[in-house]
């Protein structure tokens, strides 16, 4: 049994819209998966589908093994975690956590057990005795973490935990759920959208667009090496740089054709070299600027157009020979509207996007 | 200019210069619509109840003296009394309280009825749709629109063939049939508001269509209930249609039986027992409007809010 999850050929419609099309996924034991997307890109949806709360149309799921296409959500040996928390709002944090157990007539010993230590894991021990409506968003969804942990199942399924928690408590909770990730060790399936949470979170994010799985790749490859453009635009913050433009026959310069060309020596390109139109990509952080544009293979030279100073850097929008640019400095340099300032950069970061396909070359 | 002039000077300055609450009129012309109306209103809806009142509380001989308005001179607790267990109908006389046991035994049954088949039919729509539960829905609502009159012979003609025509339980049964457009629909729509990630929850915690049900959707649909609750204990209880319809004289409810005092035409018109009788027959849903006036607003308003 080496996948703890299984999905093959998925197919979920509603009528003659079709949300989910001949999906395939494989999730190790003990993975964290993210499961990455804006909104409508199907992410939530096929969690349901794996949670068994959606009928699907066609393929086959398997948890831990275990054919369960056809099992009821309870007999799936699955815990999640809802956005909006779902805890039962007239039970106690105790009746919540035993919901499930009893329902399973699971015996009271065992109970108070699993109860105990899910309280101990998740610090919830003074809160037993209240409702939902006495805690906080913090304090709630951690209970619902809990939820799931009694249940000791094999996998966890979160849809979009923090979503609905203020941002310092968002961060402090992505901490502990990958330090309860650490310490229990189960497959967990995360959907999110947002970036930050799949990068720190996961083992491997899969990125969702239109009900399919653009790129299914640990996060350094997904942010170094995107496969499209979608992908290379979605991941980072600010995000790429986009330019238009033609590769020249040997595939060694890039020319937008405005008056704006350089070379893109040192480029892996991931099949056989190629020329014709592309999109060409670049990470902001990835553009030095001021005296560290020296020394850097490509440099050019950028008109200040418009500075974002955040504190620890500046965001700074710029034009070179007519090209918009958005690269990032240290905050601690001053910058002004209309200097000119030397950037450079390494073509080895550069993404290359075929013009048409959009797929990386 | 002296110390004692300039702290004048502030004080008076203070005094004019706007600064923490706002200082309200009470006589504003909002305020005099307001409780001007009210107050109407008031006198409108309260007035005939205290000339019943007090009508009720005065013998025949204070009655023929024609002030309908003053309180009773000499205050009689007897034509309730006899409103209650003397006042006859036909045959017996034995006033009121026949009436009123009828009314009981048909209510309990078709209020436990009505609103649980309501609230289960509320919860299938709303959280366990099927193919066609909306065109179900629909259908039903438009059950809302077609006047009893309608359907009162078809009804006896089903309840004929069933063999319940005359019994209580026929009445019960189109009681409970009668409640169901309004009452669902109150249901559905409060159900539908609830968040959908609670049945997920549940549905991964292994709770069924039953254990959902009775253990998360109930026990958060308190108010809904005391509404559809209210709504069918006034309706029931007030229904003299169907009562006179569709049972015999030995199970009518208290309103036929009420009617049949207060429109008695032989010997002397006993005001005094008629308004006795009267109140005594609506004592039942002004009781419970008392009691459950204020989770009443509260379900209302959260049951039309969200739909």
């Amino acid at each position: 049994m080496t996948h703890s999850i299984e999905i093959k050929e998925l197919k979920l419609s509603f009528g003659a819209v079709t949300v989910l099309e001949d999906l395939n996924l494989q999730v190790g034991q003990g993975e964290f998966l993210v499961l990455l997307g804006s909104s409508g890109c199907g992410k939530s949806t096929l969690l349901n589908c794996i949670a068994g709360l959606l009928d699907i149309t066609d393929g086959e799921i398997h948890i831990q093994g275990r054919n369960v296409t056809w099992e009821e959500p309870s007999q799936r040996g699955i815990g999640m975690v809802f956005q909006s928390y779902a805890l039962y709002p007239q039970m106690t944090v105790e009746g919540n956590l035993t919901f499930g157990l009893k329902n399973a007539r699971v015996p009271k010993d065992e109970i108070a057990k699993r109860i105990a230590r899910a309280a101990e894991v998740l610090q919830i021990e003074p809160l037993l005795k209240r409702k939902p409506g006495a805690l906080s968003g913090g304090q709630r969804q951690r209970v619902a973490i809990g939820r799931a942990l009694v249940r000791d199942v094999d996998v966890f399924l979160f849809d979009e935990p923090l979503s609905n928690l203020d941002a310092k408590l968002r961060a402090d909770l992505r901490v502990e759920i990958k330090r309860l990730h650490q310490t229990l060790k189960n497959t967990m399936i995360y959907v999110t959208h947002d970036q930050v949470e799949a990068m720190t979170l996961a083992d491997r994010i899969a990125i969702m667009k239109g009900g399919q799985i653009m790129q299914l790749a640990p996060p350094s490859e997904i942010y170094n090496r995107p496969v499209n453009k979608y992908v290379a635009g979605f991941i980072g913050s600010p995000a790429m740089n986009f330019m238009e433009g033609q590769l020249d026959s040997t595939a060694q310069r890039f020319d937008t054709g405005r008056g704006l060309d350089f070379s893109v020596q040192g480029y892996e390109f991931a099949s056989a070299p190629t020329s014709g139109p592309v999109w060409l990509g670049l990470r902001p952080e990835h553009i030095q600027s001021g005296r560290w544009a020296e020394g850097q293979p490509v440099q050019l030279e950028a008109l200040v157009d418009m500075v974002e100073p955040m504190g620890s850097d500046t965001q700074v929008w710029a034009k070179v020979n007519g090209q918009d640019l958005r690269f990032r400095m240290d905050g601690q340099e001053a910058v002004a509207i209309g200097d000119r300032m030397p950037i450079g950069f390494d073509p080895a970061r550069l993404s290359l996007f075929d013009k048409t396909t959009e797929k990386r070359l | 200019m002296s110390a004692t002039e300039i702290t004048t000077a502030t004080r008076n300055a203070s005094a004019v210069a706007p600064r923490g609450a706002k200082p309200k009129n009470p006589f504003a012309p909002r305020n005099i619509m307001l409780y001007g109306t009210l107050i109407i209103f008031s006198i409108y809806y309260l007035l005939p109840l205290y000339v019943m009142l007090v009508t009720s509380l005065k013998g025949m001989a204070e009655i023929r003296v024609g002030n309908v308005f003053s309180p009773p001179v000499e205050i009689t607790f007897q034509p309730w009394v006899k409103a209650w267990s003397e006042a006859c109908t036909g045959i017996n006389c034995d006033g009121l309280s026949r009436g009123f046991w009828n009314s009981v035994r048909i209510l309990i049954p078709s209020l436990i009825l009505s609103v649980s088949v309501a609230a289960l039919t509320g919860y299938v729509l709303a959280c366990w749709r099927f193919k066609g539960s909306e065109i179900f829905f629909g259908i039903l609502l438009l059950g809302a629109f077609i006047p009893y009159q309608v359907l009162l012979y078809p009804l006896v003609i089903i309840l004929r063939e069933l063999g319940l025509f005359g019994s209580l339980w026929g009445l019960v049964l189109v009681h409970t049939v009668f409640a169901m457009p309004i009452n669902v629909l109150l249901f559905r729509n409060y159900f539908v508001a609830l968040p959908e990630e609670l049945f997920k929850a549940a549905r991964v915690d292994g709770a069924g269509f039953w254990g959902i049900f009775f253990r998360i959707v109930v026990p958060m649909s308190l108010p809904i209930f005391v509404v559809s609750g209210i709504i069918q204990v006034t309706g029931i209880w007030n229904d003299f249609l169907f009562g006179v319809v569709y049972t015999r004289p030995e199970n009518y409810p208290m309103t036929v039986q009420l009617n049949n005092i207060v429109n008695s035409v032989q010997g002397v018109k006993e005001y005094n027992v008629n308004m006795a009788a009267t109140l005594l027959t609506g004592l039942v849903p002004l009781v419970v409007y008392f009691f459950s006036g204020r989770l009443f607003v509260r379900g209302i308003a959260a049951g039309a809010v969200k739909g």
